[in-house]
C-alpha cells in the first residue's frame, strides 16, 4: 500500500513514545514500507514516568522502562541527532552530515528540560528528562544528604516526594504561591503543599533561588528570603521546551512547539500543512476546540499516545484523516497520593473543592469555564476521575456534532 | 474474548476505564475492577484501552487478537 512512500518510505524522528506508538500505528494500519526511526539517545526507546518515581526510587531499572518496538521491521538509527529538515530535496540531516532521504516524515523529538538560566549552573546541579539524567541523579541522592529542588511542577514535586520517600532531606524552592498553582490552581496546590510539609520537606513558596555555586562537594544557594541553603545536590525542575531547532530554516512553523493542524499535519508558516508530514507528543503545538489560542502544547504520556495515532492516519490517508480532539489526561503519583487529573483545570475562571483533606489523602476538584465543566482533579478518588472525563467527553463528542451540523 | 489484568502492575491509572467503561470501573479504594470476559462488539474498547494503560497490565485473549499480542520487547 501507499505507493506515495515507495523508495526512501516513512522517517521518524524521535525515538521515544510519540515516535514509536505511530510506527506501531503505521504498521497496524497496514504501512509495509520502509520505517526508519532516528534518535539522538543511545537507548531504545523506554518510558519517561517512571524516571522521577520508581525509577529513582531504586525500584526499577533501565530494563524495566523498556517500550516493546521488536516485531515493527524498524531500522533504528539511534545515538545520532537530527539537524536540519530540508523539506525541497525532502532529507533529513544529521550530526555526522548524512543526509536520510524520506516519503513521509514524523517529527517526534519531544521536549526537553529548560536549563537553568545564564550563566550556566555550577558542577554538581541536574535536570531530568532522560534515562541518563535520572541514572546520575539517582547516583547523586544521598541518605545523609540534602537535595535542593528548584521548580514544585510535576517533575520538582515527583522527585521531592520520592527523594523523601527514600530518607533523603529534601527544601524545595517554589516563585509561586502553592506547588503547581498555574497547572491546578490554589486551592488543590495547597493540598499538594501540605503533602510536603507533612513529610518534612522544607518547603519554601513565593520564594526564587538567586544563585548558584559550588563550595567543594556542596551547592550552595542564595534564597530571595534573604536565606542560603546547602545541598549535596540540586536539581533544576524549571519545566520544558519543546525540541524543535533542528527544524529552524525548514519553513515549518515551530514557534513553541511545531504548529500543527488538528489532523496532526506540521504547518508550515503560510498556515498550510507541508506535504506528507506529521508531528506528535510533546513537540507538537495543535488546536482544540476548548483552547482559545491557536495551538497548545501538552507535556502528558495520553497525549503522545493518542496524537500518533492520528498522525499515522494522516499520513497513510491524506484523503480521509483523522481529527485529533482528546480530552486530556495525565496522572501523577505523590508519596501515597494517586493525583488523575482530565480536561483542562489550567483554563478554569473558577472551581468547586469537593473534598480536600490532606489527613485522608483525598482530593476532588472540580473546573469550570463560563460556568461549564473543563476539568478535574482527583487524588485517590479514581472513579471520580473516569465519571468527569465520559462527562467531558460526551460534551466534546456533542460540539463536534454540533459543528459538523452547521456545516463549518 | 477473556481479559486479564496484571493487578502486580495496575496502579489504576484509570485510563482503561475511559477507553471501555463497560468493562473496567473502580472500587471506593481505587481498586479496579473489571469483566473477565466481554463480547466481539466490544473488541475495539479493548485493544484501545490495553493500548493505553500505561504499564501494559492488560491482555486481551480470543482468536482475532492473537496475532498482536506476546510482542518481545526492544
Ligand atoms: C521525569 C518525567 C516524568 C514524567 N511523568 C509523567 C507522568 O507521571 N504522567 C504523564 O502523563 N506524563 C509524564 N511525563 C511526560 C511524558 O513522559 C512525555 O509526555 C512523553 O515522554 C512524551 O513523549 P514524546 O515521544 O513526545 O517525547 P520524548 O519522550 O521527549 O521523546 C523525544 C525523543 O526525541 C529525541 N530527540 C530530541 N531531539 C532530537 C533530534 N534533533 N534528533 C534525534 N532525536 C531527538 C529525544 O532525545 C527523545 O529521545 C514525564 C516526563 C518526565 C521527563
Ligand atoms: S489503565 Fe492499566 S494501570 Fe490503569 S487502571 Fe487500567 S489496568 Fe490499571
Amino acid at each position: 500500500m501507499s505507493p506515495r512512500f515507495d523508495g526512501p518510505g516513512i522517517v521518524v524522528v524521535g525515538a521515544s513514545l510519540a515516535g514509536l506508538r505511530t510506527c506501531t500505528a503505521l504498521r497496524r494500519l497496514g504501512y509495509d514500507g520502509r520505517l526508519t526511526v532516528i534518535g539522538d539517545e543511545p537507548h531504545p526507546p523506554y518510558d519517561r514516568p517512571p524516571l522521577s518515581k520508581e525509577f529513582l526510587a531504586g525500584r526499577a531499572d533501565g530494563a524495566d522502562l523498556s517500550l516493546p518496538g521488536a516485531g515493527l521491521g524498524i531500522t533504528w538509527q539511534l545515538g545520532r541527532r537530527a539537524t536540519g529538515l530540508d523539506l525541497t530535496a525532502r532529507t533529513v540531516e544529521i550530526d555526522d552530515g548524512a543526509l536520510f532521504p524520506f516519503g513521509g516524515l514524523v517529527i517526534a523529538t519531544g521536549s526537553a528540560a529548560r536549563p537553568w538560566p545564564a550563566p550556566a549552573p555550577p558542577a554538581g546541579v541536574h535536570t531530568l528528562r532522560g534515562l541518563d539524567d535520572a541514572r546520575s541523579l539517582r547516583a547523586a541522592l544521598r541518605r545523609d544528604g540534602r537535595l535542593l529542588v528548584i521548580g514544585a511542577g510535576f517533575i520538582g514535586s515527583e522527585v521531592t516526594a520520592t527523594a523523601r520517600g527514600a530518607g533523603v532531606e529534601v527544601t524545595l524552592v517554589e516563585p509561586e504561591p502553592q506547588p503547581l498553582r498555574r497547572a491546578v490552581g490554589a486551592a488543590a496546590g495547597e493540598f499538594l503543599a501540605a503533602l510536603h510539609r507533612r513529610a518534612g520537606v522544607d518547603l519554601r513558596t513565593s520564594t526564587k533561588v538567586l544563585s548558584l555555586d559550588r563550595v567543594r562537594e556542596h551547592t550552595g544557594a542564595r534564597l530571595s528570603d534573604g536565606t542560603d541553603v546547602t545541598a549535596t545536590a540540586a536539581v533544576v525542575a524549571l519545566g520544558s521546551a519543546p525540541s524543535t531547532d533542528w527544524l529552524t530554516g525548514s519553513g515549518l512553523d515551530t514557534t513553541e512547539g511545531v504548529l500543527c493542524d488538528r489532523h496532526a499535519r506540521a504547518l508550515l508558516r503560510d498556515g498550510t500543512p507541508a506535504t506528507d508530514v506529521v508531528a506528535a507528543g510533546d513537540v507538537a503545538r495543535w488546536p482544540h476546540p476548548w483552547a482559545d489560542t491557536p495551538g497548545i502544547t501538552l507535556g502528558h504520556w495520553s497525549h503522545a499516545t493518542e496524537q500518533a495515532e492520528i498522525a499515522a492516519r494522516s499520513l497513510l490517508f491524506p484523503e480521509t484523516p483523522a481529527d485529533y480532539r482528546p480530552v486530556p489526561s495525565f496522572w501523577s503519583d505523590q508519596y501515597d497520593v494517586k493525583l488523575r487529573s482530565v480536561g483542562f483545570p489550567a483554563l478554569a475562571d473558577s472551581v468547586d473543592v469537593r473534598e480536600n483533606d490532606p489527613d485522608t489523602r483525598r482530593l476532588d476538584v472540580a473546573y469550570y469555564r463560563h460556568g461549564r465543566l473543563i476539568g478535574a482533579l482527583t487524588g485517590n478518588r479514581v472513579a471520580r476521575i473516569a465519571a468527569y472525563r465520559s462527562r467531558l467527553a460526551t460534551d466534546l463528542e456533542g460540539e463536534a456534532g454540533a459543528t459538523a451540523a452547521a456545516g463549518r | 474474548m477473556r481479559i486479564h489484568v496484571d493487578m502486580d502492575l495496575c496502579q489504576s491509572h484509570g485510563q482503561c476505564a475511559f477507553a471501555a467503561p463497560e468493562v473496567f470501573s473502580f472500587d471506593g479504594d481505587d481498586n479496579l475492577v473489571h469483566a473477565e470476559t466481554a463480547g466481539e462488539s466490544l473488541r475495539d474498547a479493548l485493544e484501545r484501552a490495553a493500548a493505553a494503560c500505561p504499564v501494559r497490565a492488560i491482555r486481551i485473549d480470543g482468536p482475532a487478537h492473537e496475532a498482536a499480542t506476546g510482542e518481545p520487547v526492544a
